[in-house]
């Protein structure tokens, strides 16, 4: 029997413990991606703070946070700006893991929020609200956020047949998001031209004025769904199988499809309802995680922390970029769409597509 | 560790599969489960793995129903290798093979010392553990169909049930999967169920046959009682001759067709 310690195993590191007896295999490029997109995503975090019509400096702006500082600094930084970027980075985590969560689920690498109907539900609840004028003491983020959860129970109970499998679920998901899309768009056209644009401006999905009132409710989501999915992590990968192997496995998979659903759909409507249908950024984050990181499922941290990098990126570029304002819905797509284009040029010359 | 069937009854919607079907794998031996395609062996072997629910009926394993008991608890007692398994895009050997282990580890203890001597030992017995890093998806059909054994192997179960375990194998390598099974059961006493297509390799691999037609047991027992000329031709519909096998001295079946059967000598019965 060998000693407790780090030892290269048949090309993978591992690492055990004697006591406490902690075991388990160490995947150091995935380790690495994360702490490098984690430092990232604070990088960003502090330049998304310090930018705007006040610039202040990145020392001030980490002293701030630190909770020293001139009161107008203080003001600007925690007040006025912080949310904006919480905001930011939690829309990004929860799309990210919610893709995550989704892709690996169905088996399905297109399987995500975006286009399974929860944003395309959320939408529709929301442009519903302005044009017919209902639910203001919901507000926006209630209203979308009840539309996203419908649509994702529409989707559960109409892909209930003899258990539901990935591939029902991700057919079902596009027939939703078509009908809501239809019920949105008839409402835009029949809408007044103020409503309509408000409507609009929403459905792009901007970090314009969010506060700490639109961050709270998504932290405490975030609270509660990121463990029970890093809990439930294992099922996930194990579902990877296939039903049949993975119940053989010991995983209660119609349990466990349900609780990974829940959670994914959660996930996306919460982030949804705070910054708008962001597109994207669920379909790109886990397969840029994935590929970065070099393993063969989507990474549920690694993915949560390439979505905050991405939606944080996207809002600091939107605002640097002359011509006035850009809602950060628009620059995701022109950032991460390319980004994931050359992973897969390079993935294929590399002879590991897919 | 005891495994039976009793009055089962398995069906997908309204096409009844099979329908009171009674079995009782012997302890500690290999049972080979034969039959023409769709007779419904893959279906059985599921349920006896807990994969189907049974219409009707009840599978026991240990006395206990199987259905009624944690999914995980059976995972630790029974291993299945499904038809025809896929992985994951990228998945390497070794991870795959490391996954037949989770019936035995929890989120902070993921490479014991027994997952690595089970990991270890699977991949060597299958002749993987040069292929350790690969990707499953980039091996050819006879490796990644061992890399699943691999797996199988490694869930460390006293009970195992194979599907065709050496479809897309060479004969050496079926010989080698088959004896490998062969060592399971003599050195670790593992009660094997595999569905084979080849009636001279179930002939010879098995302690206790079992032929299957239409969802029904026509006949089981040991291998030299039960695989009988009248059984091939009841079973499958073919004419041939059995002799013995002079490696083995079990049954050999000789296939006619109709090509190559004309002056045969009617030697056996
Ligand atoms: N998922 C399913 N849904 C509906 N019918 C099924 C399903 N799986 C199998 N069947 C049917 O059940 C019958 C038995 O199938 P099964 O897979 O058990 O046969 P088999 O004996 O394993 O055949 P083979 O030798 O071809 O593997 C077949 O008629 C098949 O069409
Ligand atoms: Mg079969």
């Amino acid at each position: 029997m060998r000693a407790p310690g780090v030892q290269q195993v048949a090309g993978r590191t591992t690492y055990r413990l004697a006591r406490p007896s902690v075991s388990g295999v160490l995947r150091v490029r995935a380790l690495v991606v994360g702490l490098v997109a984690a430092a990232l995503a604070l990088v960003t975090l502090s330049v998304s703070v310090s930018i705007g019509d006040y610039p202040v400096p990145l020392p001030d702006v980490v002293r701030a946070l630190a909770g020293s500082g001139d009161p107008g600094t203080l003001l600007i930084v925690r007040e006025l700006r912080l949310p904006r970027a919480v905001v930011a980075l939690l829309v990004g985590a929860g799309l990210g893991m919610s893709g995550a969560i989704l892709l690996a689920l169905t088996r399905n690498p297109l399987a995500s929020p975006d286009i399974l109907g929860i944003a395309q539900g959320a939408s529709a609840a929301v442009v519903a609200g302005v044009v017919l004028g209902f639910g203001s003491s919901l507000g926006t983020s209630g209203i979308a956020l009840l539309g996203g959860l419908a649509a994702a129970a529409a989707i559960y109970l109409l892909a209930w047949r003899r258990g539901t499998t990935g591939y029902r679920i991700v057919l079902v998901g596009v027939a939703i998001a078509a009908l809501c899309l239809a019920v949105t768009q008839y409402l835009l056209v029949r809408a007044q031209i103020f409503e309509a644009q408000r409507a609009v401006l929403w459905l792009i999905g901007s970090l314009d004025g969010r506060d700490w009132a639109h961050a709270t409710p998504l932290a405490i989501a975030l609270a509660v769904l990121v463990p029970t999915a890093l809990a439930t992590m294992r099922w996930l990968t194990l579902l990877g199988l296939g039903d049949d192997t993975a119940r053989g496995l010991g995983v209660p998979v119609q349990t466990a499809r349900l609780l990974l659903l829940l959670i994914g759909v959660g996930l996306a409507a919460f982030a949804t309802a705070a910054a708008g249908p962001v597109g994207f950024v669920a379909l790109l984050s886990p397969h840029i995680a994935r590929r970065l990181a070099g393993v063969a499922g989507p990474p549920l941290l690694g993915s949560a922390l390439v979505g905050s990098v991405i939606v944080l990126v996207s809002d600091v570029t939107a605002r640097l970029l002359p011509g006035g304002q850009l809602p950060v819905g628009v620059v995701t797509a022109a950032l991460g769409a390319p980004f994931l284009l050359i992973l897969l040029a390079r993935a294929n010359r590399a002879g590991t597509g897919g | 560790m005891e495994l039976r069937a009793e009055r089962l009854r398995l069906a997908y919607d309204a096409r009844v599969v099979v329908d009171g079907l009674d079995l009782e794998i012997p302890t500690g031996a290999v049972t080979v489960i034969v039959g023409p395609n769709a007779c419904g062996k893959t279906t059985l072997l599921r349920a006896l793995g807990r994969l189907v629910t049974p219409k009707a009926g009840t599978v026991h394993l240990d006395g206990r129903a199987i259905h009624s008991m944690p999914t995980r608890e059976v995972a630790r007692r029974l291993g299945i290798l499904p038809q025809a398994p896929v992985a994951p895009d990228g998945l390497a050997v070794i991870d795959l093979v490391t996954r037949g282990r989770s019936p035995h580890q929890n989120w902070w203890r993921q490479w014991s010392t027994g997952d690595e001597l089970s990991v270890l030992g699977a991949l060597r017995a299958t002749s993987m553990l040069e292929h350790a890093s690969r990707p499953v998806d980039e091996l050819s059909g006879g490796q990644r169909q061992r890399a699943w054994i691999a797996m199988a192997l490694a869930q460390e179960t006293p009970i195992l049930l194979l599907d065709e375990p050496t479809t897309y194998l060479d004969l050496a390598h079926q010989i080698e999967v088959l004896d490998l099974v062969v060592d399971l059961n003599r050195q670790q006493q593992r009660t094997v169920v595999m569905v084979l297509h080849d009636l001279n390799h179930a002939s010879r691999y098995a302690d206790h046959l079992v032929a299957m037609k239409a969802g029904r047991i026509a006949a089981q027992g040991p291998p030299a009682e039960v695989m009988t000329a009248e059984l091939v031709q009841d079973v499958f519909g073919l004419r041939c001759q059995v002799v013995t096998d002079p490696a083995s001295g079990t049954p050999l079946v000789i296939p006619y067709g109709r090509h190559h059967a004309a002056d045969a000598p009617s030697l056996a019965g």
